[in-house]
């Protein structure tokens, strides 16, 4: 059969950022792939040099506005350690209520998103809705909705009141409800099972060799996490239990993410019942001692790595961030290998990716010699089509 | 004005068909305008729908600084929008380059100085409530234009 090569983004309708991948097509079958980075380079890491440390907080925090207070904390772990600075006990609580929060939502999120590739809009409609009420706790906490500049260099910039502590806790015996039920879904529903079991197969010998990170990793069976592994923030003194999963496919993804939620729920329980008493932030001096730090963290989708080096001066000598879609996108090409083209936006929706953007997809043949075009739209329905056509179909339930 | 512009004008104030364009944002200005089209605030019921295609759109909503690889890529997409087409310029980073200017892959300045903006909309990222404003805004003013 006549091999064809499609090339997939990089522009893009959803809400995903722009990537390009290159797939090579047999057929329907895909037999192989290659990654395209670099549309959404903006050139931050040279950018932090020239600007101040507590200038850069703002900066890094808009690496990303999913997972901005894992960049954030990770940074300023960095900064702190260089300084030596003794961060009191109530502001690490205020950053690990924030950070599980940050991973409620960036998991409803995903939830809804691989919803919407399945063809299964009421499920993005409705984790969509319930996502609110994490917004709504940040905003009340922060300040703000998305990007929430709790941190400070020293400690967080707000406090928790007794009022904020009784809200918080209402809306996530809220979510801990509706959680129970998309587990149910995850677990039990029919459709999602025949969509998502063994599509993206991803080995847990491969999962390690290609350095997969996070719940992609979690749900190849590989026991993972850096809030296990070497715990930072207030992690060590908190109770909760790793999720693996053992199918190694997107369904093993779902259920990781789904029963993670419910860990988070419980992380943020603890955090707010326990919330130490004492001042919330230390002086630091603006200046930073020469010397080199590593520090890594659990973002929601892996982990999250900054290295950083002082000079002596008031900016950043280097600043090297490896955030965890970088991780994980090596292994989608082994994921995508032998698979159906119908399954491509839920292969790459499962990894969560965080700089993704999948629109255009042109169809090359060979043989004809003619190039058709598919939008990530198109490729959508054609996968919920590929699949109505063997029964799974959404529309019913 | 001829009846095929009063159709069109009449169509585009009745229901814009809006297309979502990331240039190079940090996603939460994405996160906020796909939260806008969701059961909270549901911009839907008001007849504007997210399309897939510049060629069904009649207002291109870009969000982020424009970085150096996608700034002929906007321009394409901006060309293949039929007339009349508006652009909105989402966040801080769409209207002046926000955070990000002044970074070697971002092209200096903001939204405006690689196609025509219509509404800029400020904030970082932008509220829901925000980008509502914005799109009534513009439906006001050509309406007011077109009498």
């Amino acid at each position: 059969m006549a091999k064809i090569t499609i090339p997939f983004g990089p522009q893009h309708p959803a809400l995903k950022e722009p990537e390009n991948f290159m797939l090579v097509l047999e057929g329907e079958q895909i037999s192989g792939s290659t990654i395209n980075l670099g549309y959404n380079h903006r050139g931050m890491e040279k950018a932090a040099e020239s600007r101040t440390y507590i200038q850069n907080l703002y900066l890094i925090e808009r690496v990303c506005g999913i997972c901005s207070h894992s960049h954030t904390t990770t940074y300023i772990t960095n900064v702190e350690e260089l300084a030596k600075a003794e961060v009191p006990q109530r502001a690490l609580a205020i950053r690990t209520l924030i950070a599980e929060l940050e991973r409620v939502h960036s998991h409803l999120l995903w939830l809804g998103v691989a919803g919407y590739e399945m063809g299964f809009e009421t499920l993005f409609m409705y984790t969509w809705r319930d996502r609110e009420q994490v917004l709504d706790c940040l905003e009340l906490l922060s300040g703000n909705r998305v990007h929430y500049s709790i941190n400070t260099i020293g400690g967080v910039r707000r406090d928790v009141s007794a009022e904020q502590k009784a809200e918080v806790l209402k809306r996530i015996k809220f979510l801990e409800g509706r959680t129970q039920y998309y587990i149910k879904l995850a677990l039990e529903e029919p459709t999602i099972a025949a969509r998502t079991a063994d599509v993206g197969k991803l080995p847990p010998e491969v999962a390690l060799e290609r350095g997969a990170v996070g719940p992609t990793a979690r749900a190849s069976g590989i026991a993972r996490d850096v809030r296990k592994d070497e715990p930072y923030l207030l992690y060590d003194k908190l109770d909760f239990k790793l999720i693996t999963h053992n199918t190694n496919d997107v369904f093993g993804r779902l259920v990781v993410r789904a029963l993670e939620l419910v860990e988070s729920y419980k992380l943020i329980n603890q955090v707010i019942n326990n919330l130490p008493e004492g001042p919330i932030s230390v002086k630091v001096p603006m200046k930073i001692a020469p010397g080199e730090a590593v520090n890594h963290y659990e973002a929601p989708r892996g982990e999250d790595i900054h290295y950083l080096k002082s000079n002596g001066t008031d900016k950043p000598e280097r600043l090297k961030v490896r955030a965890p879609t970088l991780a994980n996108l090596q292994s989608v090409s082994y994921m995508l290998d032998g698979g159906w083209l119908a399954d491509v936006p839920l292969v790459i929706a499962a990894i969560d990716p965080c700089m993704s953007c999948t629109d255009r997809a042109a169809v090359w043949d060979q043989k004809k010699g003619k190039m058709a075009v598919y939008g990530w739209e198109e490729l959508r329905k054609l996968g919920i089509e590929h699949y109505k056509h063997r029964g799974i179909d959404f529309s019913k339930l | 004005m001829k009846t095929i512009d009063k159709l069109i004008t009449w169509s585009l104030l009745k229901s814009p068909w809006i297309l979502h364009f990331n240039s190079g944002a940090c996603n939460g200005c994405d996160i906020e305008v796909v939260d806008a089209l969701t059961p909270k605030y549901d911009i839907e019921r008001f007849g504007i729908l997210l399309k897939a295609t510049p060629r069904h759109a009649d207002v291109l909503v870009v969000s982020g600084p424009v970085t150096r690889q996608q700034a002929k890529r906007l321009k394409t997409i901006y060309d293949q929008m039929p007339d009349p087409k508006f652009v909105m310029a989402v966040g801080a980073c769409g209207c002046s380059g926000g955070v990000f200017d002044g970074c070697y892959g971002v092209v200096p300045g903001g939204l405006d100085h690689v196609i025509p903006v219509s509404v800029y909309i400020p904030g970082c990222p932008v509220r829901p409530e925000a980008i509502i404003d914005g799109v009534v805004k513009m439906i006001q003013s050509v309406e007011a234009a077109s009498k």
